[in-house]
């Protein structure tokens, strides 16, 4: 019985089976998309470790199939266990060991990206220095004042917005005060016009009384963005200082007094800090004469480092991103001065910050799986050649 | 060798003589294009203009706008009449009614006058009236043509059908008001109707911007010389410019001199604005290089400075003496135009008349003929297994690779550009890279299967590229993400050449499906040579797509920052190499012999073309600058195809027409590895 699983294990049938599925998977993961959109099918068909239904041009098929995740186990621990059964060295097959070595540290590489890495972005007016990157997924709910001994400090206290609930009451070590989450909305939109079923916010203090609000559907596409808000009483002791709404749409300052000290509350996107800062200099976007055909975005950003009182001018375009402290900055979103100036609002370029510690990893498998194929194959050429000759 | 044995005697030097014939054509082809006529109409079309973002040679103007109007290059000045009667079909216009057609194929004898692409164009922007009777646009949807009544008239060739700007001119509201309609539609989902009206509505706009973009005189009812209306324009402007001057300051001015100027520089706005081409180039280079501007600007500006540029000057004296048929003064001008344009913009210069000349060389053209006649010679040797067709086919086969050859080093030295840029050219690098691949084989084997797949390869991807041609401009600027040349010489290079080893190992595998089942002639020992080159070949495409892949991810990683985003033509690219990889374990596990790894191979063809054009029709991702849409009922032919030769792949062997000399051949190569 063991031998039995163990022939199975290390067969090239097995690899072959696995194969032919990976292709279905691909092709109908890839036709998916045109009905379920890039990341919905990513999720389901090849982040996913079996899929219960496909979709093919607009029709659904009550059909099984292997998720990616499955696949690929089953293809490492087959490539794994033959090796480990078969494994001894000779120069004639170095080649193989070579492509499946790379094959492995690719699929691991590609594990490892999954899991950790985190993607942030930054959006810089021109002239605008930033120390942090925004995560456009997620927001925050943030309490500002003064720092006790340094008046040009800001004391910031964050609440991630998976703590904020309807009726939730949140304290705080930092806080002197108590929060009580009124009303909240994981996704809305807010505005001072009246709109058909939206409804008032009831906030009783600052510019978001009278504001009406509509919930809105939450989404879960990559590129597409929630904007939570919520109506937010401040109470210290037993007394109500009033209510406050808070929304990652609006970006106005709303502040209250409380033991005569000044605090601001707002609800943002989650920050997350840099230890060195950039300040957008230059933003181009240029297109070819006479056409509509963009020939160059790119942004001239100034990188101070504080620590290191390191301090340099680079230039970031499309294929040549900034690497700097473990994270990679690349051009990604750009509103140039005609665009700006249609929407009412100033010049911006966005980076798109990706931080993956096994950014390496494809590298190195592209290298050693080539070198591998170009052996193992260049072998046999020169075998045949050497053969047809004589 | 079977084959040697039966050789009969043949001169040695008769495939010599062969592609001695198609080598000098060939040279001939590379001599200079001098004009014939009185008017030096290469030199006109060697003339930079400023389009799509690209300096190019008028002539590839003329070429591109004739592309997209007519769907090909040349247009007919003689026909055949409704009452079969043959001439000139201008003529035939103002005295018969009903539709013509051009010659047949049968009508050896005529050798109909037809208009050169430049020479279309100088009508087009010199002598509008005369263009506006020319046959160019190509209707080909039965339900807009019976929309606009246009069943029974027109140019007709081949089923296709050609109008006038003349026959449209009545319709063009309708033609505007349904355009409106489409446009507001998604182009994923119109309906070939909807995309036919498209078609029409953009071929009107190119040849309406076209008309202006020299001179006004299809806007003015009294559409008078050129040269003359500028030397008017000159004498008008002093006092034109003072009465303006003096009117909105509020003082009493010349009216007539005031409505003299208005009068002439209203045209000239719209030609600022409609134009299509920027043909007047930068007064002030230093600055930049492309602030090429249209004639209608330069006009107006001309106005406000009483100073006209010297390359307006000289094109308004071209299209004076274009309209009066007078040679020398067109000389003249054209030299005047030429000496002041190598003087300022010698890069300029350069670059068009090196475009020019590849226009008129056409080696892909070229090198499309010969592989067809290689492609005859080739199967024709395998028939009577005659060793001289065998020889010449092969020999043909090198000629039009290197035709094929130095036309890509051509366009990329034009373009300053690796050699694949986009779809058309990828097209042409897929057949070059199985070319060289089958012309190795045969070099090896000499048995006549290489020169045919190489052959049948170059022809058909050169014929997939002169259709993606139509689509305009093949060699456009590059977007933003793609203006590296590194990635383009790296990661597209190797994937392209990745296609074609795949598909080079798939036609390898439909000549031993298709010799083995219809023919007698697949013995043991040309179905193993067979089998070795699939499985070599296999493992050549495996190399370069595994490769051409994992380098597409670093360039991703490079521009997007992510390795891999499930995006469709990655994909597709996956796909490929998950699929060599499948057949390399299935031989290597012994789970199929020689026969299975030609139905294999053939579903690589399936594969392939999924990778390669299937994924841009899903019209989604990151990748969609390869996008087009109108070669999906090809893919779906072309997968039909190839389903069927894999069922008659399956055939029992016993049933096949080789089934005798077939039974002895075993698998030799690719052992199971335990």
């Amino acid at each position: 019985m063991m031998n039995r699983l163990i022939n199975i294990l290390t067969s090239l049938q097995l690899t072959v089976v696995c194969l032919v599925f990976s292709l279905v998977l691909v092709f109908i993961g890839t036709v998916a998309q045109v009905d379920e959109g890039l990341y919905q099918a990513q999720a389901r068909y090849f982040k996913s470790w079996y899929i219960w239904g496909i979709t093919l041009s607009n029709h659904k098929f009550p059909i099984p199939l292997p998720g990616g995740y499955l696949i690929g186990a089953v293809l490492l621990v087959n490539l794994l266990a033959a090796h480990a059964k078969r494994f001894h060295f000779s120069w004639k097959k170095a080649g193989i060991l070579m492509i499946h070595f790379g094959i492995i540290l690719l699929l691991l590489g590609q594990l490892l990206t999954d899991v950790l890495s985190q993607e942030t972005q930054m959006r810089m007016a021109k002239g605008e220095m930033k120390n942090y990157a925004e995560d456009s997924h997620t927001s925050e709910l943030v309490l500002i004042t003064a720092a006790k001994d340094n008046a040009d400090e800001d004391e910031v206290v964050s609440i991630p917005e998976s703590m904020l609930r309807k009726g939730a009451e949140i304290t705080h070590a930092n806080l002197p005060f108590t929060l009580r989450v009124n009303k909240y909305w994981r996704n809305s939109s807010i505005s001072s016009k009246p709109r058909e079923g939206a409804e008032d916010a009831g906030a009783t203090h600052g510019p978001g009384q009278g504001v009406n609000i509509l919930s809105q559907p939450p989404v879960t596409a990559m590129d597409e963005v929630n904007l939570p808000s919520a109506v937010i009483e401040v109470a210290g002791g037993k007394d109500s200082l009033g209510s406050w709404l808070v929304s990652s749409q609006s970006s106005v300052k709303q502040t209250f007094e409380h033991g005569g000290k000044k605090w601001q509350i707002a609800m943002r996107f989650s920050r997350q800090y840099l230890p060195f800062s950039l300040t957008l200099l230059e933003l181009r976007h240029d297109i070819y004469k006479g056409t509509e055909i963009p020939r160059n975005f790119s942004s001239r950003v100034q990188l101070f480092n504080p620590s290191t009182k390191e301090q340099r001018e680079t230039l970031i375009y499309m294929n040549n991103p900034l690497r700097y402290g473990g994270s990679t900055f690349y051009q990604y979103q750009m509103t140039n001065e005609e665009m700006a100036q249609q929407a009412g609002v100033s010049p911006s370029s966005t980076l798109q910050i990706v931080r993956n510690p096994g950014w390496v990893t494809p590298y190195l498998a592209c290298l050693i799986v080539g070198l591998g194929l170009l052996y193992q194959f260049g072998g046999h050429l020169i075998q045949f050649l050497r053969k047809r000759i004589s | 060798m079977a084959t040697e044995q039966k050789t009969k005697s043949w001169p040695r030097w008769l495939p010599w003589l062969i592609v001695g014939v198609f080598a000098l054509e060939l040279a001939l082809a590379l001599r200079p294009v001098r004009s014939k006529g009185e008017i030096d109409i290469a030199g006109f079309g060697r003339l930079p203009v400023l389009l799509n973002g690209r300096v190019q040679p008028l002539d590839s103007v003329a070429r591109n706008a004739l592309l997209q109007i007519r769907g090909n290059t040349d247009v007919p000045l003689e026909g055949t009449a409704a009452d079969g009667q043959w001439g000139d079909l201008a003529k035939f216009r103002a005295t018969k009614a009903g539709s013509f057609s051009e010659r047949k194929w049968y009508q050896f004898g005529l050798r109909p006058k037809k208009l050169k692409p430049t020479e279309w164009l100088m009508e087009v922007l010199m002598r509008p009236e005369l263009s506006d009777e020319r046959f160019v646009f190509l209707i080909h949807h039965p339900e807009l043509l019976a929309q606009l009544n246009f069943e029974k008239l027109g140019l007709e060739k081949s089923g296709l059908r050609y109008f006038t700007f003349r026959d449209l001119q009545p319709q063009l509201k309708l033609i505007e008001d349904a355009g409106r309609t489409v446009a507001a539609i998604k182009p994923e989902v119109r309906t070939p109707y909807q995309k036919a009206v498209m078609q029409l509505g953009n071929a009107l706009q190119i040849y309406l911007r076209l008309k202006i973009s020299l001179q006004p005189n299809s806007l003015r009812p009294d559409g008078k010389d050129f040269g003359a209306e500028l030397a008017d324009l000159r004498a008008a402007i002093p006092a034109g410019l003072e009465s303006i001057r003096k009117q909105q300051a509020g003082e009493p001015y010349d009216k007539e001199a005031f409505a003299r100027l208005l009068a002439l520089a209203e045209p000239y706005s719209v030609m600022a604005d409609r134009g299509y081409l920027l043909m007047i180039p930068p007064t002030d280079l230093e600055k930049a290089r492309d602030e090429w501007g249209k004639m209608g600007v330069s006009l107006l500006d001309s106005i406000r400075s009483g100073k006209l540029h010297p390359a307006a000057s000289a094109y308004a004296a071209m299209s004076s003496a274009y309209t009066k048929a007078d040679g020398a003064a067109f000389t003249a001008a054209l030299k005047d135009q030429q000496s002041w344009f190598a003087e300022h913009l010698n890069q300029e210069v350069s670059k068009a008349t090196k475009e020019h000349y590849f226009n008129h060389y056409q080696p892909f053209l070229r090198s499309q003929i010969i592989y067809l006649l290689a492609l005859v010679l080739a199967c024709l040797s395998w028939l009577n297994l005659s060793q001289w067709m065998n020889r010449s086919a092969f020999y043909l086969v090198l000629l039009a690779l290197a035709a094929h050859t130095s036309g890509i080093i051509f366009r990329m030295y034009i373009e300053g550009r690796p050699p694949v840029t986009n779809l058309y050219s990828s097209a042409i690098f897929v057949g070059w890279g199985s070319v060289v691949l089958g012309a190795v084989l045969e070099r090896i084997y000499r048995n006549g299967i290489g020169s045919v797949t190489a052959s049948a390869i170059g022809f058909i991807t050169l014929i997939i590229a002169s259709h993606l041609a139509v689509a305009g401009d093949t060699m456009e600027m590059m977007r933003a993400v793609l203006d590296t040349n590194f990635w383009l010489a790296t990661h597209v290079v190797v994937i392209t050449l990745g296609y074609a080893a795949t598909f080079l190992a798939g036609f390898l595998a439909l000549v031993y499906v298709l010799r083995g089942v219809l023919t007698r002639s697949l013995d043991a020992a040309t179905a193993s040579s067979l089998a070795r080159m699939v499985y070599g070949i296999v493992c050549f495409a495996t190399l370069f797509s595994f490769v051409g892949t994992i380098l597409g991810g670093i360039w991703a990683d490079q521009s997007w920052g992510r390795f891999w985003g499930w995006d469709p033509k990655e994909n597709g690219a996956l796909l490929i190499v998950i699929w060599n990889a499948t057949i390399l374990h299935a031989r290597w596990g012994g789970m199929i012999k020689d026969r299975g790894l030609m139905n294999m191979a053939l579903i690589g063809n399936i594969v392939t073309a999924f990778s390669w054009f299937g994924v841009n029709m899903l019209g989604i991702g990151l990748h969609s600058y390869g996008f087009m849409d109108a070669a999906f009922k090809w893919l779906a032919i072309f997968t039909g195809s190839q389903l069927l030769l894999i069922a008659i792949g399956l055939i029992p062997i016993r049933l096949w027409g080789s089934s005798a000399t077939l039974d002895k051949a075993s698998p030799t190569i690719g052992k199971p590895v335990a």
